[in-house]
């Protein structure tokens, strides 16, 4: 059976820019931080009806645009959590910027995470890198209803212990009983006493039925690449298998054509694609 | 003969070894003992004769390479239904890394010279064996290749100038 991703909802007026205010800043590693950002009222209600899996525009004022995903609720009145890792102008940019700052926003865009239709299935989440932010509000929704699905399984990989992101969660989520978490860096040291290896090895070795299986994959495409092949493995159908891309987005809707894959757009028809649905960016050397 | 019967039910349940034949499954297990090792304990050094083969029944186990003047470097964890340690295939037979127990693991632990004799005499057999032992080593070298290639990391340079 294939599940269908959530239409995406376009913003009422996507080139509208909306100033919100940085409420907090939590530098999450060395390259890798997490804004948690206040909308103003008129935007409050959009924010908050976010999908898991959607990204915002975020405007840093004369320096340009990014997307990013949205990795997390932050209680009340839209308050929402953007975690962003430091590799180009706009990035650094936004790491410089301090509580009580303002940054443009634009969004929410894109399709989700099939959260809803993954219900009564067993869903396994597999992450690499800064790829669990886009993941985390999709997690907590899950826990957030869990009686509603199977079994519960997050796989992680990191480059080193040191580059684990959202520790604390993934221990919390590790914490329960109805939730399976694992974890592996590519390297370590001595006193590090969790697994070493990719996270294919978590996925070959993981207890999985996969007819009943709804998998969510989202990091770096090479890491994808070799998860999805880890997954097809265990029998895991490409119509049940989630995965998010990354392209250069620009305008958010579809029109500018900067994002375009094959023939699709990944900031309107994703950046959450179903795999049997996905431009083919794993084979094809030119995409 | 119950704990070879025992040691024989058990592969059953290893995937490596999980479609050998009952008489195959008999002959690596009349090969095997059940051996136990407690958290932190070191179940074989490098360098050391690589006498024996092992199979994980329970537990979790990290390979460590000695490098001098820095911390253990940690390279690969294995758990349970893994097969541990392939140096005994290969002369001359010395082991590459170190194997510590990350937690109580509970191995089927095989003589290296006795299934080597076994195989030497009997061609299928011995075929049989590496039929199962090849493809895990071979993943293992596709999996250390892939680890090399820094999967979690960014693209470098310009293709990620415009964030």
């Amino acid at each position: 059976m294939a599940i269908t991703a959530p239409l995406p909802q376009p913003a009422s007026n996507p080139w509208r820019i909306s100033p919100w205010r940085i409420s907090h800043v939590r530098r999450e590693l060395a390259d890798t931080f997490t804004l948690t950002l206040d909308p103003p009222a008129e935007a409050a209600d959009a924010a908050a009806a976010f999908q898991p899996g959607q990204f915002n525009m975020l405007y840093v004022f004369g320096c340009g645009e990014v997307p990013i995903s949205i990795s997390g609720a932050a209680g009340e009145g839209g308050r929402i959590k953007h975690t962003i890792r430091a590799v180009g102008a706009v990035t650094r940019a936004l790491q410089r910027l301090r509580a009580g700052d303002v940054v443009g926003v634009r969004g929410p865009f894109g399709a989700g995470w099939p959260i809803d239709d993954a219900a009564g299935s067993d869903v396994v989440i597999v992450a690499g890198g800064i790829g669990l932010a886009p993941l985390r509000p999709a997690v907590e929704a899950i826990l957030h209803a869990r009686e509603r699905y199977g079994r519960f399984i997050v796989l992680y990989g990191a480059r080193s212990p040191e580059d684990i992101l959202f520790a604390r969660d993934l221990g919390r989520w590790s914490s329960r009983l109805d939730t399976f978490v694992d974890v592996t860096v590519d390297r370590a040291a001595g006193a590090w006493r969790g697994n070493v290896g990719l996270v294919t090895a978590l996925i070959a070795r993981v207890g999985l039925e996969a007819e009943h299986t709804v998998a969510f994959l989202c990091g770096p495409e090479a890491m994808i690449r070799f998860a999805v092949g880890a997954l097809a493995k265990r029998g895991v159908e490409a119509g049940r298998t989630y995965l998010s891309l990354e392209r250069n987005m620009k305008c958010g809707v579809g029109l500018c054509g900067r994002c375009q894959l094959a023939g699709q757009f990944v900031c309107r028809d994703g950046p959450v694609f179903r795999l049997d649905r996905t431009p083919n960016v794993f084979q094809v050397r030119e995409l | 003969m119950q704990i070879i019967d025992a040691i024989g039910r058990s592969l059953q349940q290893v995937p490596v070894f999980a479609d050998l034949s009952a008489d195959y499954h008999q002959l690596v297990a009349g090969c095997g003992a059940l051996s136990v090792f407690q958290s932190g304990e070191t179940i074989y050094r490098e360098g050391a004769a690589a006498d024996s083969f092992y199979v994980i029944r329970r537990g979790r186990v990290r390979l460590e390479a000695h490098v001098p003047g820095r911390p253990p470097c940690i390279v690969d964890s294995l758990g349970a239904g893994d097969p541990l340690g392939w140096s005994w295939l290969v002369p001359p037979y010395r082991l590459q890394f170190d194997a510590k127990a990350l937690e109580l693991t509970r191995l089927i632990r095989f003589d290296a010279a006795c299934l080597r004799r076994k195989m030497a005499d009997d061609p299928r057999f011995a075929c049989a064996i590496y039929e199962r032992l090849v493809p895990v080593i071979v993943g293992r070298l596709a999996e250390a290749r892939r680890q090399l290639m820094d999967l979690y990391g960014q693209p470098a340079g310009r293709s990620q100038a415009w964030r």
